[in-house]
């Protein structure tokens, strides 16, 4: 078996941002102080044009984006997801959100996986506070494939979008011929039906790992990626829920708002089922490496397995 | 435009205002008074390659309101200039009008940048004129500021950053009338000398009279003439001007007056207009 590619999806935007630089005139770049860490440095090099850095002022780098939109051009606002979702809300909300103007905003560093930071830069509470917004488009892509293509998805997209990356480093799990990313749309990628797994971000390559190993026991677990958060795949959902009876969603994020929230948010209405939020539980993070933060918090693929478990014994 | 002709509009706009904000029992009349001579000036005179039957022309010169509570001063002077029939005005703050109780650019002909959230508005100017220069395109962006509003921290982020990148083509004109809700700006909150902390961000600074079209006309042509920097107009201005019993007085930030005091309101503009139209 060849060895699997680890790149982080926080590059992965950086390369698809200069891709659509080449392609089209009308994408410019902001940052405020961190393009060396959401390697937005690399457009900058690139086209310095069409790269502003705002300095360490994020709420005004949202304006100054919504600014631009408002002449036609495609700015992408990149910063932190803790900067970006947290402490820019209300400009996200009222600058960007309530005017629908053509943003995009993309947001590094999200989730526990920041590492050694600490709890004041992992952002848990993102995907909770931008899906509040209404006609945000909220995508969390799962690998380095995922989120170039969202990042194209996001420039033909007429409107704002808020795009989730990580620092870490993760598996590349969507090189197959066959991948295809549409907003919105969630992805199958194994077959069951003993229960549903709803994955996102970087959670998805674990939540595979998990599935095989529920496998070798006999356990067929379903793995749904959903790479949309906003607006949610519901149909997908709901139709895994009526075959498999049973849902767990895992996310690196509070459990608290985020996808494991949407997921009950659409059952509860259409298909109540019984629902394991895997996720980040109303905790503030810590530092340490990030991959022994994810083993801490039960989101690797051995906590994301035993928790599964777990819920299948219990309500068996 | 001359000076009689722009205190016609700036009375009927007046007018406009009392009326709309009376109609809709809600609204802010103070600032939105203060401001009506600056918008008066902005949208008869200033704004170059602007077509109220095309809003969103690529070349116009842009405008945003930035103390969003003077949307009635900002419809009123829309409607005037031809971008929507006067008598909506009317129908400000009612369920289903496109005139919201703060500007809503989705809606409302003529509204370049939504607004409302104090602060906010002059992020979105540097963002229109840092758009300008990226494309060399010749169009300026004008924000209109009111005093208390720049306690906002995000007003010197953006102002830091307009300074940085030398946007000369970026007039912010600060409605200087001295008041907001909790009292005086210098009670709640002293943000003065208003004039040296644009300068410090590397403005150019005028200051002007806010009611005197004279002064007016020289603040902006002076900043037309300024080269690698933005420029700051730190207009004085009277709070409720031209509505004498709302005339700096704080209490009519933002209140609408009853049956009795929209009357007594409407005399007294309707009689400075008939003045005017002696002269």
């Amino acid at each position: 078996m060849s060895e699997v590619k680890m790149i982080a999806t926080r590059e992965s935007y950086a390369s698809a941002l200069i891709e659509l630089g080449k392609k089209y005139d009308n994408v410019v770049v902001l940052d405020a102080d961190l393009a060396g860490a959401t390697k937005t440095a690399k457009f900058k090099s690139e086209f310095p044009d069409r790269f502003i850095n705002c300095g360490i002022a994020e709420c005004n780098l949202m304006g100054v984006a919504a600014g631009i939109a408002t002449t036609g051009k495609i700015p992408f606002a990149s910063t932190f997801a803790m900067f970006a979702a947290g402490r820019a809300f209300e400009q996200v909300r009222n600058s960007i959100g309530y005017t629908a103007l053509n943003v995009k905003i993309g947001a590094t560093h999200a989730g526990i996986s920041v590492g050694e930071d600490g709890a004041s830069h992992q952002c848990n509470e993102d995907i909770a506070l931008m899906r509040t917004i209404p006609g945000m488009v909220v995508i969390n892509p799962s690998d380095d494939i995922e989120a170039k293509a969202a990042v194209f998805a996001a420039y033909e997209h007429n409107g704002p979008v808020y795009m989730r990356f990580g620092r870490l480093a993760v598996p590349v799990i969507n090189d197959s011929p066959e991948y295809k990313f549409e907003l919105g749309k969630g992805i199958t990628l194994r077959d069951g039906d003993d229960i549903t797994i709803v994955a996102t971000g970087l959670c998805v390559s674990a939540a595979l790992e998990a599935a095989d190993k529920l496998k070798s026991e006999g356990v067929n677990a379903r793995v749904i990626n959903i790479h949309t958060i906003k607006p949610l795949d519901e149909d997908l959902i709901v139709k895994a829920a009526k075959e498999t009876g049973k849902v767990v969603v895992v996310e690196e994020h509070s459990v608290i708002g985020g996808l494991g929230s949407a997921v009950c948010d659409v059952l509860s209405e259409k298909y109540p089922t019984l629902v394991k939020k895997i996720g980040i539980q109303d905790v503030f993070g810590e530092s340490g490496p990030a991959v022994k933060l994810l083993k801490k918090y039960g989101l690797d693929a051995e906590g994301i397995y035993s928790q599964v478990k777990d819920f299948i014994k219990e309500n068996n | 435009m001359n000076k009689i002709e722009l205190q016609k509009k700036a009375n009927k706009i007046r007018q406009g205002i009392v009326a709309s904000v009376h109609s809709a029992k809600a609204g802010h009349p103070g600032g939105s008074l203060s401001a009506t001579d600056i918008l008066t000036y902005l949208y008869f005179v200033e704004l170059k390659n602007i077509d109220p039957k095309d809003p969103k022309k690529p070349d116009r010169d842009r405008f945003v309101l930035s103390k969003g509570h003077a949307a009635p001063a900002y419809y009123a002077t829309l409607a005037e200039r031809g971008y929507f029939d006067p008598k909506d005005l009317l129908t400000l703050r009612q369920i289903g009008s496109y005139l919201q109780g703060h500007p809503d650019m989705k809606g409302t002909p003529g509204v370049d940048m939504s607004s409302g959230s104090l602060g906010q508005g002059v992020s979105a100017a540097v963002g229109m004129a840092i758009s300008a220069k990226i494309s060399n395109d010749n169009y300026r962006v004008y924000a209109l500021l009111g005093d208390g509003e720049i306690q906002e921290g995000q007003v010197w982020e953006a102002a830091m950053l307009a300074g940085h990148r030398k946007l000369d083509n970026l007039v912010v004109i600060v409605d200087n009338n001295n008041l907001q809700i909790d009292g005086t700006v210098e009670e709640v909150c002293c943000p003065y000398p208003i004039d040296k902390k644009f300068e410090a961000f590397n403005f150019h600074v005028i200051h002007a009279d806010a009611h005197d079209f004279d002064s007016l006309e020289a603040a902006f042509n002076e900043a037309k003439e300024v080269k690698g920097k933005p420029t700051a107009i730190i207009a004085k201005s009277v709070k409720g001007k031209g509505v004498s019993f709302m005339e700096n007085k704080v209490s009519w930030h933002g209140v609408a007056p009853n049956d009795e005091e929209y009357k007594e309101a409407m005399e007294e503009l309707k009689k400075a207009g008939e003045a005017l139209c002696q002269k």
